[in-house]
């Protein structure tokens, strides 16, 4: 039986690994290689790396950092992150990722999907959008992109039952504001993008315990339950540690 | 020594690493000339199948390859698209295949599958093994492989279907007969069993 991918969510800035609450007040983590081992060890079922500086200042993947993880990596590897064209994908595929993750630019040009698409398959386009809480008694979810700083007006669902049309493989949801709060997915929302598209899906934002995505897998079926904070911290202090568990 | 054919696609490097920290003596051909010493080659892929078998056709392996694996007969595996290409076509395209595996590859039928997610067939799933072939010694089923597909080799003959995987139905996920096999699961990814038979593969005689 397909089993749901436990998924640990790492974030890059100038070549660091760092870890945010709220998409704010990033902490340094440690370094990428040096996870990537761990999470060798420990045989993780995906592993997902998002460069949460590309984007918002303009620049372009850093391939050599890029190759030398994958070169590293035992598991499935997603990578996202300043990634605004066709060709910038499939290099980033070629340097041994499975699978790539485009934000802003689906955006802001959702062509880019179709075009990325037919160029590495539909299997290695994952959407990621990043969403917040909004409206009457934050019953409304809103877009965001550029690390939570730019709004967005297109309807969230529409968005992605057109991604999906449009040759997208996965939809990854990041909620800002259960991010580093590991306090459980937004489950309300998690029902309602399953019930929105038939693609594979992976959510992240929340995840404390094995518990959480349990409650989730139970809510949405199999799905990519994808965590950060919980597996590079430990205690009340945010010490360092990287760790994996599966339900 | 296992030839690791890098015609344009596929996860060459991590295939490399596998047989690099296994000692199992391996090569990277990145030109047909190279397949000469090879004695097992691996035929890695990803993507769409007509491009991918536009790749090899141009690169000039494809001759090269025809000469080692149907003239002198020696093992070969194709990965993912890699095991697509073996076949006689796929409706994922208009090329034809290899056609070293009798067989097509056609889209998962997703009026099979009970609830979303369908496809890609996306994650890790277990394994049922249909053959004693050594290819798949020592593989634990249950832990299985990591699939990332939404096209499926349709094996014509049911001895050529080594393993299969339940997606909508039961399907082949390792071919195979004589010299030639095919994986659909990615084993460069698949920790342990994909260590397991990529290192079974560097020892089939």
């Amino acid at each position: 039986m397909l089993r749901s991918r436990i998924t640990p969510v790492l974030l890059l800035r100038e070549g660091g690994l760092v870890k945010t609450r709220r998409f704010g007040d990033p902490k340094y983590v440690g370094d990428p290689i040096n996870a990537v081992k761990i999470f060798n060890e420990k045989e993780v079922d995906e592993l997902v790396v998002f460069n949460i500086d590309a984007t918002a200042l303009g620049k372009e993947p850093d391939y050599k950092l890029l190759r030398d993880i994958a070169a590293e990596s035992r598991m499935p590897l997603c990578y996202g992150g300043g990634i605004r064209d066709a060709e910038q994908g499939a290099r980033i595929i070629s340097l041994g990722y499975e699978k790539v993750s485009i934000s802003s630019a689906a955006l802001e040009r959702s062509e880019l999907i179709a075009e990325l698409s037919s160029r590495v398959g539909a299997q290695s386009v994952v959407v990621t959008i990043d969403v917040r809480r909004s409206g009457i008694l934050g019953k409304g979810y809103t877009l965001y992109t550029h690390n939570a700083r730019r709004k967005h007006s297109v309807d969230l669902f529409d968005f992605i039952r057109k991604a999906e049309e449009l040759g997208a493989g996965e939809i990854l949801v990041n909620s800002i504001d259960r991010d580093g709060t590991l306090e459980g997915y937004d489950l309300r929302l998690a029902r309602k993008i399953r019930e929105t598209v038939t693609i594979p899906l992976s959510f992240v934002g929340g995840a404390g315990s094995v518990g959480h995505m349990e409650e989730l897998i139970e809510a949405v079926g199999p799905v990519g339950a994808a965590a950060g904070s919980l597996f590079v911290f430990k205690g009340k202090y945010r010490a360092v540690l990287i760790s994996y568990a599966r339900p | 020594m296992v030839c690791i054919i890098n015609y344009g696609s596929g996860n060459i490097e991590a295939l490399a690493n596998v047989y690099r920290r296994e000692r199992v003596p391996h090569v990277v051909a990145d030109n047909p000339r190279d397949l000469q010493s090879g004695t097992h080659y691996i035929l890695p892929g990803v993507g769409a199948f007509d491009p991918t078998m536009e790749m090899l056709e141009r690169s000039g392996f494809r001759a090269a390859l025809e000469e080692e694996v149907l003239g002198q007969r020696k093992p070969v595996l194709g990965i993912c698209v890699g095991m697509h290409l073996l076949a006689d076509g796929s409706e994922e395209g208009t090329h034809p295949g290899l056609g070293w595996i009798q067989g097509y590859v056609r889209k998962i039928d997703l009026s099979r599958l009970p609830s979303p997610p369908y496809l890609p067939h996306m994650g890790w799933n277990s394994v049922q093994i249909k053959s004693s072939t050594t290819l798949l010694k020592e593989i634990d089923p249950e832990r299985g492989f990591y699939f990332l597909h939404s096209y499926y080799f349709d094996a014509n003959e049911t001895e050529s279907v080594l393993a299969t995987v339940e997606y909508g139905g039961e399907l082949p996920c390792v071919v195979g007969g004589d010299n030639i096999f095919g994986a659909q699961f990615h084993p460069e990814k698949s920790h342990r069993n994909g260590v397991r038979l990529l290192v079974n593969f560097a020892r089939f005689q």
